[in-house]
């Protein structure tokens, strides 16, 4: 599409309003003002999105990518970048899972849980992004009984204006850090969940990321708001398949406990890493915030995090009610020519507040990874308490991890402690599991999950036999 | 079963194992001693599977199969058994997990159904009891925490569930008091039997008195200095080794 084209379609389109028709579309390669207008359009998004998503865009102009990351990675060229990419027809948008790509299904099947199986799990609601755009969404009715609205953002901005324009940013503001500012301005879909006072949400809500357009960056925004004495546990996983070029994924994720609310986040991350070099796997640069705004609130981020080329990404907690709670329970797993820059940060604000922080990272192959974790106590912090325990395992001896913990404590009635580790996968530890018959590769997964079992049991059932699984999958050949 | 054939065995380039000659049938109970450092240790290993030696001629063979040709746990699923003198410890995984996963290994390699859950407990149990272990060990990370006395329990009961065709002991009976002694001691002997061989290293006398051995054998400086009936263990419990190493080197 010509740019003035397509200008012309903006202007008109935009005067419109809300536009509910998504035609089929990939917006060209390359960003501006046009593009964003763009996207907002394509979204029927009302004008003070619009306006939100440039000012960011402004912002982002002025920065710079951040280089303090222990990673390795050429410069993105951000012009090459597709920022929007819908399916190509409305009817062929699955309506249901079992019209979902058999691909994924595959991948699930692989992996020993199978996706319509987990439709029919009860308690389970699916919003699945396929390719920028939610196309299944189940249970609603089950969830709006409750009260609670689980929808696409888009959905959201047109729908739910109004808290979407109070939380939005409120968390992770548009300028934070460079991905997320670029994320502000042109982020095409992702989730939003409001669980209204006093509401223990029904059922776990679900969401699978996938990456599918060649070329297509992809730029997730999600919301979620825990009103007072309210409760949800939030999945997310993904997978994608085998890609030729590197893919951005800059995604952000915000949350917010109000008082007395308690919101649990899991991830299991399954990007394609690339291949045995490196080449052609997804670049995942994430913001993910939780703002523990009232009194006694907690946020708990548990995540598995097995593929990607280069992962960036710290969940954080920023624990401003009094007696709030932050955890951080992660699972890092490299191999290949993977690299991770991962970690937590934990902001105490409040009085009394607490947070945990494990974090397991095993690292094989030739993959590098670091551990980069935050513990900051602010002057009104007063009895904060933070307990944090780190252990690397490494399998062989061309893999790297290293970490950076780091601590500003401004309260002296601050209780830190630190604990690390890092061992090799001992050799006495294979060869008692292999003198019993057990293979060598079986060894190494029992004794890899092993070391992860404090965070897989932090895992929502369904999720921790799929994170044993998808570990299983990475580490395959890592020995030997 | 068992044939080992003047086998050399060298580690970090210093000669550990120089020309031993072993042989153990079926039914039998041999006992392995010598002093420290004599290379018992390094014997268990080699049969084992283990890394780091390096055998520089000799043969071992299990019912005719060249084990030196074989991986660790294709000895293993042929019927070889290693108690280890000091049991790792796994974090995280759980001891009935590891012992499920290994017994379905030997049956799988047998081509037999995996294990039901139900047998599966009902044999551990059973065994369990037998050890005079506490249940709450099944749902422990193998060996973490155990008392060295526990870690020594735990290498029978693996035993008695897998059934091994030749088990190797290496001194099992290490930091063992009287009674957990005799319950490790009735564990193996409750694996006597006509098919199955036993391979028991030790220092001390105190344990053969539990399990009376077919056969004495003395391990000194990488050799099979003296072997004998089980009064070989008397006399080295009065004498020591030095007369052995004198009476061989004569
Ligand atoms: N992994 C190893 N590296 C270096 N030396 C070893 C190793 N294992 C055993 N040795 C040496 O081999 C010799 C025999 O050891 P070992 O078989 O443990 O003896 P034993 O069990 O009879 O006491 C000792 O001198 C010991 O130091
Ligand atoms: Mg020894």
């Amino acid at each position: 599409m010509a740019s003035q084209e397509m200008e012309e379609l903006v202007q008109r389109e935009y005067t419109q309003g809300f536009v509910t028709d998504i035609e089929s579309d990939t917006v060209p390669p390359g960003l501006d003002e046009n593009t964003i207008a763009f996207i907002s359009n394509k979204k029927g998004e009302p004008e003070w999105m619009l306006e939100w998503r440039l000012e960011a865009y402004r912002q982002w102009l002025t920065m710079t990518t951040p280089s303090w990351a222990h990673l390795d990675y050429p410069p993105i060229d951000y012009q090459a970048i597709s920022y929007y990419s819908a399916p190509k027809k409305q009817e062929d948008k699955p309506q249901s899972l079992d019209e979902v790509d058999p691909k994924l299904l595959e991948t699930y099947e692989k992996l020993g849980i199978p996706l319509h199986e987990r439709a029919a799990l009860a308690g389970v609601a699916v919003d699945a992004v396929f390719d920028s755009v939610s196309v299944t969404t189940t249970f609603k009715e089950k969830l709006a009984e409750a009260g609670v609205i689980f929808c696409s953002i888009s959905e959201a901005i047109r729908e739910y204006p109004e808290l979407v324009r109070q939380y939005l940013g409120s968390v992770v503001p548009q300028g934070d850090n460079y991905f997320a500012a670029l994320n502000s301005a042109v982020f095409t879909d992702g989730s939003f969940v409001y669980v209204p006072e006093g509401v223990e949400c029904p059922m776990e809500l679900s969401t699978y990321f996938r990456i599918n357009a060649a070329n297509t960056g992809q730029f997730e925004r999600t919301l979620i708001v825990c009103d007072k004495r309210a409760q949800v546990s939030y999945l997310e996983g993904c997978t994608a398949p085998q890609r030729d070029e590197n893919q951005l994924h800059a995604a952000v994720v915000e949350l917010v406990a109000l008082e007395d609310a308690y919101i649990k986040y899991s991830t299991v991350q399954n990007w394609y890493p690339g291949d045995e070099d490196g080449k052609g796997g997804i670049y995942n640069f994430v913001t993910k915030r939780g703002d523990c705004r009232g009194d006694r609130s907690k946020i708990s981020w548990t995540q598995v995090e097995t593929g990607s080329a280069i992962t960036w990404k710290y969940p954080s907690c920023m624990l401003r009610g009094k007696d709030s709670v932050g955890e951080f329970y992660s699972v890092a797993v490299t191999n290949g020519r993977q690299q991770a820059d991962t970690g937590t940060k934990m902001i105490h604000i409040g009085e009394g507040t607490r947070s945990t922080i494990i974090s397991k990272g095993i690292a094989a192959g030739r993959s590098d990874q670091a551990y980069r974790g935050l513990v900051k106590v602010g002057p009104r912090a007063k009895n904060a308490r933070n307990f944090t325990q780190c252990d690397s395992l490494l399998i062989g001896d061309r893999c790297g991890a290293h970490t950076f913990p780091y601590q500003e404590i401004g309260n002296s009635s601050a209780t830190v402690e630190h604990e690390a580790t890092t061992s090799k996968i001992g050799e006495d530890q294979l060869f008692y599991c292999q003198s019993r018959g057990i293979s060598e590769e079986d060894a190494v997964n029992m004794i890899v999950n092993g070391f992860c079992k404090d965070v897989f049991q932090e895992l929502p059932m369904e999720f921790a036999v799929e994170a044993e699984a998808l570990l299983n999958v990475t580490l395959e050949g890592a020995v030997g | 079963m068992l044939e080992v054939k003047d086998l050399h065995v060298t580690v970090d380039g210093s000669e550990i194992l120089k020309g031993l000659n072993l042989t153990v049938n079926p039914g039998e109970v041999h006992a392995l001693m010598g002093p420290n450092g004599a290379g018992k240790s390094t014997l268990s290993a080699v049969i084992a599977g283990k890394d780091g030696y390096e055998v520089t001629s000799g043969e071992v063979l299990f019912e005719g199969k060249n084990l030196l040709e074989m991986e660790i746990e294709e000895r293993a699923l042929a019927g070889i058994l290693l108690g280890f003198q000091y049991p790792v410890e796994i974090p995280g995984v759980k001891n009935i997990y590891l012992l499920k996963a290994a017994l379905n290994a030997q049956r799988v390699a047998r081509g037999e159904e995996e294990i039901p859950a139900p047998e599966f407990m009902k044999l551990v149990r059973e065994q369990l009891s037998f050890m005079k272990m506490d249940g709450s060990f099944l749902q422990r990370a193998v060996n973490e925490g155990f008392s060295g006395g526990e870690k020594k329990r735990n290498e029978i009961l693996q035993m008695l569930v897998l059934q091994p065709k030749l088990a190797m002991l290496d001194e099992i009976d290490s930091g063992l008091d009287i009674d957990a002694m005799k319950v490790v001691a009735e564990g193996i002997n409750s694996l006597r039997n006509a098919d199955r061989a036993i391979l028991m290293v030790t220092h001390y006398q105190r344990l053969l008195e539990h399990i009376v051995p077919d056969r004495v054998h003395v391990l000194v400086d990488g050799r099979i200095a003296k072997s004998g009936g089980k009064e070989l263990a008397h006399e080295l419990e009065a004498r020591g080794y030095e007369w052995v190493l004198e009476e061989s080197a004569a």
